[in-house]
């Protein structure tokens, strides 16, 4: 390793040989706390996916015991059968995992912290220590969170979105300490990404490599760019609004409590001027590791680069205009509904246009179905369904009737849980770089089969459901005439749902046993361009062994000034085709 | 099985109704566009020997097309939505015939003018989840909570409105069918939210007349 090229990377100490302690726990090495979120969100992932398999057996048999739930005392279930308020438990915890303990810990800690230094071809972050900090910050905040289940009352039971009145007073939901460590833990949580935004971005600002400018960076690092500046700008706001909540519930304070003057319409616009933009800090990087991907492997530049990078633009910029849309029914001024329907029909455009462009890519190439590439193919053809459905919503007297129904749930599952697409292509295809061993393809295909038929097949009848008119967070459908005619979508839901969670065993078979017995894996198994592939897999502290320097853009596939359908991006080129650049 | 929207019982329900089926009209089409297109793109570019994957970093006309469509087809379809939405939300016509509608865990509390046939005051008559209209009346609710935010629903009247405390919202309706209508809650408002339900009672004429004549005329003493 040659310490011998400057860069910017202020912590200089532990390049030497670490201790157990400080290579594998506080380690302030980026590729290490990236392996960290990585397992933390898989291990929430795992919880969060009981949660929903819990709720869909109580949605297909209503109060029938669930198998193996018996051992949980009254009153939180009675001899497995789930009473309405461990039900409103179960998916108000379902949903809060998902979000802010699988997706972002996975999406944005994970891939973010593990790829930015890489991709722009520095040695680290730029704050190693704070780094770490933001791991254990976040770790603390999910100890919290599964703290809650274990206290009088048990956890939360308002949804993820805790609409005030019921989440503010405990009369009104029988939730005590449950709501209050909900609130502290997403305080940490925001603490946590807080630290990592700020990181990403003085990182990704200042650390690039030689002849890295920002539009030579991978789609990858500018959708995480985007993303951290969201963060930066949202999670204040729901910090703001927790803390309030929190004062309402314990100090006797009245921010949203009408009795004193309060505005529970407050929560609902502070809430989702923080939510909608969490979506897209959700999707974001989604999408920009798709773009990577679907160029990778169809080995074809991306089909429109800037206009790909301007779209996340747009729609981070719009993302802060839209939050209204969550409430055309909420009782807030109609006329302000009428404003917010035309800025989210706009930002639907940058959406369409990045689909055409993923379209684009693919179209000339020269296709490998790999098994990262499959998944990402699995996210856009998701995606254009989660898109389109949200057209619906725009629309505000469509949306009237489709409010709160399984309508929304549908579409919102296809957006955000077709996030675990990109999830998925991004563990497969980071694998190597990361552990140094390939996973299995043919496990991986069947994986993605299994993930994808049953995917389809849980989310898409919901939208059945939802037009028919079924409300969402209801315990039991049985208990209304008109819905009755619909219970056996109910069940086959919840039987597809099952399945979709036997599917994701061939991963956990492949994950463990790669990291075990997988092949060594060479530096650049997929024979791509950007800079991660250059350093050894997986790479030493300081990452690489020369700082690279940049040439060109990231996506120079099937270049006629290449011998080979590739060419990376610190390769220099020699005579003719060196000028000509 | 499969089951479409709810029978529409209301006067602007048509309108919202076939907004939708535009949007879901639109949606396919352009779903099975993409979808078509991605598939044919998948097997006819597939990897082969030999053949080399074509070197282009895009098409500014295509681009500055897929742009302008869709933002064309949606600016359309906003301004088709904004006068069913003034109409249904913005607006309320007219009318004499005024129902309260009381939020509470967990259920309904409908009121009507009593003998001095103003709403909101001591002598309203009140119901628990049971709400009569006669048919073909514009209807004019004033809807509000006393605890926590919960949502009237009417699947079958395409209406929805969030009940929520410290403030009275008004909406309105018009039933075009007599029948026996469910009235659940939309929004989460605690462990009963599931089952906080009423009926809505669309009546004839003479039948809303003898319901009226029983329940909401004062009492003798
Ligand atoms: C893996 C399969 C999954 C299944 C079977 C599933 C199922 C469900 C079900 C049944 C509900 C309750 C809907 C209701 O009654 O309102 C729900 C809610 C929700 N899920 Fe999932 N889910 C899955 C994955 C995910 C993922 C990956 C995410 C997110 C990133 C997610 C986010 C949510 C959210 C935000 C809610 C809303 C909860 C609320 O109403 O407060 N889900 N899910
Ligand atoms: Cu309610
Ligand atoms: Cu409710």
């Amino acid at each position: 390793m040659s310490d011998t090229v400057a860069t910017a990377h202020p912590v200089h100490e532990q390049h030497a040989e670490q201790g157990f302690w400080r290579t594998y726990v506080f380690s302030t090495d980026h590729k290490m706390i990236g392996r960290q979120f990585l397992f933390l969100g898989l291990f929430m992932l795992v919880i969060g996916g009981l949660l929903a398999m819990m709720v869909r057996w109580q949605l297909a048999w209503p109060e029938t015991p669930v198998p193996g739930l018996g051992a949980i005392p009254e009153p939180y279930t009675y001899g497995g059968i789930i009473p309405p308020q461990t039900y409103n438990a179960l998916f108000t915890m379902h949903a809060t995992i998902m979000i802010f303990f699988v997706v972002m810990p996975i999406m944005v800690g994970a891939f973010g912290n593990f790829l930015i230094p890489l991709m722009i071809g520095t040695r680290d972050m730029a704050f190693p220590r704070l780094n770490m900090l933001s791991f254990w910050v976040g770790a603390l905040s999910g100890a919290v969170m599964l703290a809650s289940f274990f206290v009088p009352g048990g956890p939360a039971a308002g949804g993820w979105t805790a609409y005030a009145t019921l989440s503010a007073k405990e009369s009104y939901t029988g939730v005590g300490w449950g709501q209050d460590l909900w609130i502290i833990s997403l305080i940490i949580s925001g603490a946590s990404s807080l630290m990592g935004a700020v990181n990403y971005i003085t990182t990704i600002v200042n650390m690039r490599a030689p002849g890295m400018s920002y539009f030579r960076m991978p789609l990858t690092i500018w959708s995480l760019f985007i993303t951290a500046v969201l963060l930066l700008l949202a999670l204040p706001v729901l910090t703001a609004a927790l803390a309030m909540l929190l004062f309402d519930r314990t100090m006797g304070t009245s921010f949203f409590l009408p009795e004193n003057g309060g505005e529970p319409l407050l929560w609902q616009h502070m809430f989702w001027f923080f939510g909608h933009p969490e979506v897209y800090i959700l999707v974001l990087p989604a999408m920009g590791v798709t773009s990577d991907l679907l160029s990778t492997f169809s080995r074809k530049p991306v089909f429109g680069y800037r206009a790909m990078a301007f779209s996340m633009i747009a729609i981070a910029f719009l993302s802060w205009l839209v939050w209204g849309h969550h409430m055309f029914v909420s009782g807030m001024n109609p006329l302000l509904g009428t404003a917010f329907m035309m800025t989210t029909m706009v930002i639907a455009v940058p959406s369409a246009i990045k689909t055409f462009n993923w379209l684009g890519t693919l179209w000339g190439g020269s296709i490998r179905f790999a098994g990262p590439m499959l998944f990402a193919l699995g996210f856009v053809s998701n995606f254009v369904i989660g898109g389109l459905s949200g057209i619906f919503m725009a629309s505000t007297p469509v949306d009237i009737f489709i409010h709160d129904t399984y309508y929304i749930v549908a579409h919102f599952h296809y957006v955000v849980a077709g996030i675990i697409f990109a999830l998925f292509a991004a563990v497969y295809y980071w694998f190597p770089k990361m552990f140094g061993r390939m996973m299995h393809e043919g496990l991986a295909k069947i994986h993605f089969v299994f993930t994808y038929i049953f995917f389809n097949l849980t989310f898409f009848p919901m939208h059945f459901l939802g037009v028919a008119g079924h409300m969402r967070r209801i315990y039991n459908p049985l208990q209304y005439e008109f819905l009755k005619p619909m219970q056996d979508w109910n069940v086959f839901i919840t039987v597809s749902a099952f399945l979709l969670a036997l599917g994701q065993i061939p991963f956990v078979v492949n994950f463990v046993w790669s990291l075990a017995a997988g092949k060594k894996a060479e530096r650049n198994p997929w024979c791509a361009n950007t800079l991660e592939w250059t350093a050894p897999s997986p790479p030493p502290h300081g990452n690489f062994e020369v700082q690279p320097v940049v040439y060109r853009g990231p996506y120079e596939y099937s270049s006629p000034d290449a011998a080979e359908d590739w060419l990376p991006q610190n390769r220099p080129l020699a005579g003719a085709a060196a000028r000509a650049h | 099985m499969l089951r479409w929207l709810p029978e529409d019982v209301s006067t602007y329900g048509g309108e919202i109704d076939a907004l939708f089926y535009l949007i879901y009209y639109i949606t396919a089409a352009t779903f099975l566009l993409v979808t078509v297109l991605m598939v044919v793109f998948l097997i006819a570019y597939r990897a082969r020997d030999g053949r080399r994957a074509t070197y282009s970093h895009g098409n500014t006309t295509l681009e500055i097309i897929w742009t302008i469509v869709p933002a064309a087809i949606l600016v359309v379809l906003s301004f088709m939505s904004v006068s069913t939405w003034a109409k249904v939300k913005r607006e309320t016509p007219p009318t004499d015939f005024e129902v309260g509608v009381n939020a509470k865990q967990f259920n309904w509390e409908i009121s009507y003018p009593g003998p001095d046939g103003r709403l909101g005051t001591a002598d309203d008559v009140k119901f628990d989840n049971d709400m009569h209209v006669p048919v073909n009346r514009i209807v004019r609710l004033h809807i509000t909570s006393s605890d926590v935010i919960h949502s009237f629903f009417m699947p079958n009247l395409r209406f929805k409105q969030d009940a929520v405390p410290g403030r009275t919202v008004i909406g309105w309706f018009e039933a075009t069918k007599p029948g026996r209508y469910e009235l659940p809650c939309a929004e989460l408002c605690g462990f009963g939210h599931s089952g906080m339900k009423g009926w809505l009672y669309v009546d004839s004429a003479e039948d809303y007349a003898k319901w009226a004549a029983e329940h909401l005329s004062p009492k003798p003493q």
